[in-house]
């Protein structure tokens, strides 16, 4: 079985590359309809979004519908069909999160990246989510950039956070 | 059996059912509006809900099933306001513009609101996005008036196994339809349209033909001629208030001729037409497989007048194209018999004719758009519209329908046997080319109860049946004691399943028959709403009375036919008849 470190290591393969291993990913679920939310966690770890085409590709390889596809795609905000920069910045607004002030750094966010939540700057670095609740209330309010937590932000330290790493 | 109390009623039902069915049976009416009996019962829209005592909350109740002791209240003071807040909120992202709506005076939406009395507007919010998608030939979508009840998603993929219709996206950015960037038209859409029959509102309609064929009838230069399909006379008084299984053949055809066509004729007389012509295919290919197996004997044969199944089988599964019959469908034959044989003998130009066919179906309107449907540059046939739309037209013209004394249909091409009437119905078709090949092949009547072959009647979704060669003409000895093995199925689930068969190699049958509608044209997705199984089944019956009301019940006894093969085409699968009767087909992508 192929694991998702593995497919998390492939980003420098050529697209044919990709869509092989997506192909051998498909078999080694059997082609179930009901393993679809696995096979579309692995495109996006593959190809780093879900765009049309690889839609289509799963799609054909499973004798589903591209429709079929497209539904469960987009009814989980985890997954994209628009291309993600180099760094996701996610901030949470669970409950917690929010009352100490979540949305200001949202809002500090969105200013000083210059895009909404969902999008990616043009230079394809940044892009920005909203997570609700990743259980570290404790830090709250907690921001992700990639895999790496941050805790208790506040809008003062977004410029420094980000400058550090363009 | 369980013991509840509705509304202080004590009652028993049996175990498993819901509360809506258990309070149904015993004459308590829950309102409600997604709710399809054994269809679509997923609890989606909330308008049925009702309380139980003991529970936290109010429950849908056409998914909870009754327990011992239950005491249920459908119209107390908390259900009642419950159910019109869920309406109201509803409402609330649905466009009201009801009376330039199609649907206006025809929408579940507007006799809920009606039955539960709203009489304001209490809430006005955002409004999702509105897609309007008017690609298809067959249906326009507009997602602002969809609310979302997903039947839709229910019968394109649970009944039909197509996979279009499906919700993306979530919470108040939902919308229903094919995925974001697919059209309709360009999609694996089979126009088969079951769920335009189901959409409780304005938010999928057939694509409307009515225009260019008034537009047509008010042009004095052209011969406008009409045609209609089996199906229709068994429906169209439903649209007048008719019971379901009112036959109104004779008044349809008066209706046509008040509304101005030239010639009236009937699309059962090129279903004749296909028995001879299909049946001869049959009967070659069958001959063929048995004495020189390898070339050219694609089996099983399976029958080609559905245009909504084609373009199923061409999509999905591509491969297995050749055992399709060649034939075109009834209507498209008579289309191009009318600007041909029928021009000549009129010494009318063909140019000027226009051909308008009354369809139970909506793929129809996809299939005259095919390049294959031309013939000299000229469409076989220039509009379809549906029984509906006919409906629409009567009525728009003050014809009174009811009070229409019985009329004809014109010659040369209106006159056909009981065999052609069956076409409209599931197992009609298999039944019409039996009759035919059975006794060209022994020279003896079909052996069965009143020429019926009971196997193949009913709504079941895979029907067979097997008929023992016996005695036949020394031409067909190679036919002797072989048993014919047929099978029938309606709706396109079925239809996958005996593809699978074939494309496995252990398809059994020598001959099938597929339309793309559960139940056959009689349900197509032009019909009058609502269809159910007692529709259905009502529709069944009268197109099978219409069959028997005839002495003429066999396609290869219509003495037209024989005058359109001994003046015109010549014979069965001869050179005109290849030319004008019979098609090719297209592979198509899976997605």
């Amino acid at each position: 079985m192929i694991t998702k470190d593995e497919v998390c290591s492939v980003h420098t393969s050529t697209q044919k590359e990709k869509f092989d291993l997506l192909g051998n990913v498909i078999i080694d679920y059997d082609r179930k309809e009901s393993n679809l939310i696995q096979i579309l966690h692995m495109a996006q770890a593959i190809f780093g979004y879900v765009p049309a085409d690889v839609q289509y590709f799963i799609a054909d390889q499973m004798e589903l519908s591209i429709s079929k596809v497209n539904s469960v795609l987009t009814f989980y905000s985890f997954f994209s069909t628009q291309p993600k920069g180099k760094y996701t910045v996610s901030i949470c607004l669970g409950t917690a999160c929010y009352v100490r002030g979540g949305k200001e750094v949202l809002n500090k966010l969105k200013s000083v990246l210059g895009i909404d939540v969902g999008a990616t700057t043009e230079d394809k670095i940044f892009s920005l989510s909203v997570m609700r609740c990743i259980g570290a209330c404790g830090l709250a309010p907690a921001m992700t950039i990639n895999n790496k937590v941050y805790k208790q932000v506040n809008p003062n330290k977004i410029p420094r956070i980000l400058g550090m790493l363009k | 059996m369980i013991n509840i109390t509705i509304n202080n009623k004590v009652i028993q039902v049996e175990e498993g059912t819901t509360i809506f069915e258990a309070a149904k049976q015993h004459g308590v009416l829950i309102p409600h509006f997604c709710y399809m009996e054994n269809v679509h019962q997923i609890g989606s829209c909330r308008i049925c809900v009702v309380e139980v005592e003991g529970g936290k909350t109010l429950m849908a109740s056409c998914v909870t099933e009754v327990k011992e002791g239950m005491i249920v209240h459908t119209n107390s003071e908390r259900v009642r306001d419950v159910r019109k807040v869920i309406y109201e909120l509803m409402l609330s992202d649905h466009p009201k513009e009801c009376l330039s709506c199609w649907r206006n005076q025809n929408c579940e939406l507007q006799d809920l609101g009606n039955l539960i009395q709203i009489s304001e507007f209490r809430y006005e919010g955002a409004k999702s996005k509105d897609i309007i998608d008017t690609s298809s030939p067959s249906i326009v979508r507009d997602s602002s008036k969809c609310i979302l009840c997903r039947r839709c998603v229910t019968v394109c993929n649970d009944i039909q196994g197509v996979g279009l219709m499906n919700p993306h996206h979530r919470g108040f950015s939902t919308f229903i339809g094919p995925s974001e960037d697919e059209l309709l038209g360009e999609s694996v859409c089979t126009n088969c349209v079951q769920c335009v029959l189901v959409c409780p509102v304005g938010a999928l309609k057939e694509k409307d033909s009515t225009a260019i064929v008034w537009e047509a009838l008010y042009d004095k230069t052209k011969t406008i001629v009409v045609q209609t399909a089996p199906a229709v006379r068994a429906a169209l008084g439903e649209v007048f208030g008719y019971e379901p299984g009112m036959l109104v053949t004779g008044k349809m055809a008066s209706a046509l001729h008040e509304l101005g066509f030239n010639y009236v004729f009937d699309t059962n007389f090129a279903a004749d037409l296909t028995i001879m012509e299909e049946g001869s295919e049959f009967l070659g290919r069958v001959k063929n497989a048995i004495t020189a197996p390898g070339k050219n004997d694609v089996l099983p044969m399976i029958t080609s007048c559905s245009p909504g199944w084609i373009k199923f089988i061409e999509h999905r599964y591509p491969d297995q194209l050749s055992n399709l019959s060649s034939c075109k469908s009834p209507h498209m034959m008579l289309g191009a018999l009318t600007k041909t044989y029928f021009a000549e003998k009129m010494n009318i130009d063909p140019a000027n004719i226009y051909v308008v066919s009354v369809m139970p179906c909506t793929a129809k309107k996809f299939e005259i758009t095919r390049p294959e449907m031309f013939n000299n540059g000229l469409a076989d046939v220039d509009a379809v519209i549906t029984t509906r739309e006919l409906g629409r037209m009567i009525k728009d013209a003050g014809i009174d329908f009811r009070n229409l004394p019985d009329g004809e249909f014109d010659s040369p091409l209106g006159l056909s046997s009981g065999a052609a009437d069956i076409f409209g119905t599931t197992g009609g078709v298999m039944e019409a080319a039996l009759r035919t090949v059975y006794e060209l092949v022994t020279g003896r009547e079909l052996p069965a109860n009143n020429l019926h072959i009971t196997p193949l009647e009913g709504l079941d979704r895979i029907k067979t049946a097997e008929l023992k060669i016996e005695n036949p003409l020394p031409e067909f000895s190679f036919l002797a004691e072989v048993t014919v093995k047929v099978a029938v199925t309606s709706g396109l689930l079925g239809a996958a399943e005996l593809l699978n068969e074939i494309k496995k190699g252990t398809s059994p049958y020598h001959f099938i028959e597929i339309m793309g509608c559960p139940g056959g044209c009689i349900s197509g997705g032009g019909q009058p709403r609502p269809v159910n199984d007692a529709i259905r089944t009502k529709r069944l019956e009268a197109i099978y009375r219409e069959d028997e009301g005839k002495l003429l019940r066999k396609s290869h006894e219509n003495q037209d036919i024989m005058m359109l093969y001994h003046d015109f085409l010549g014979v069965p699968l001869g050179h005109k008849s290849h030319e004008l009767l019979h098609t090719v087909y297209t592979r198509r992508s899976k997605n």
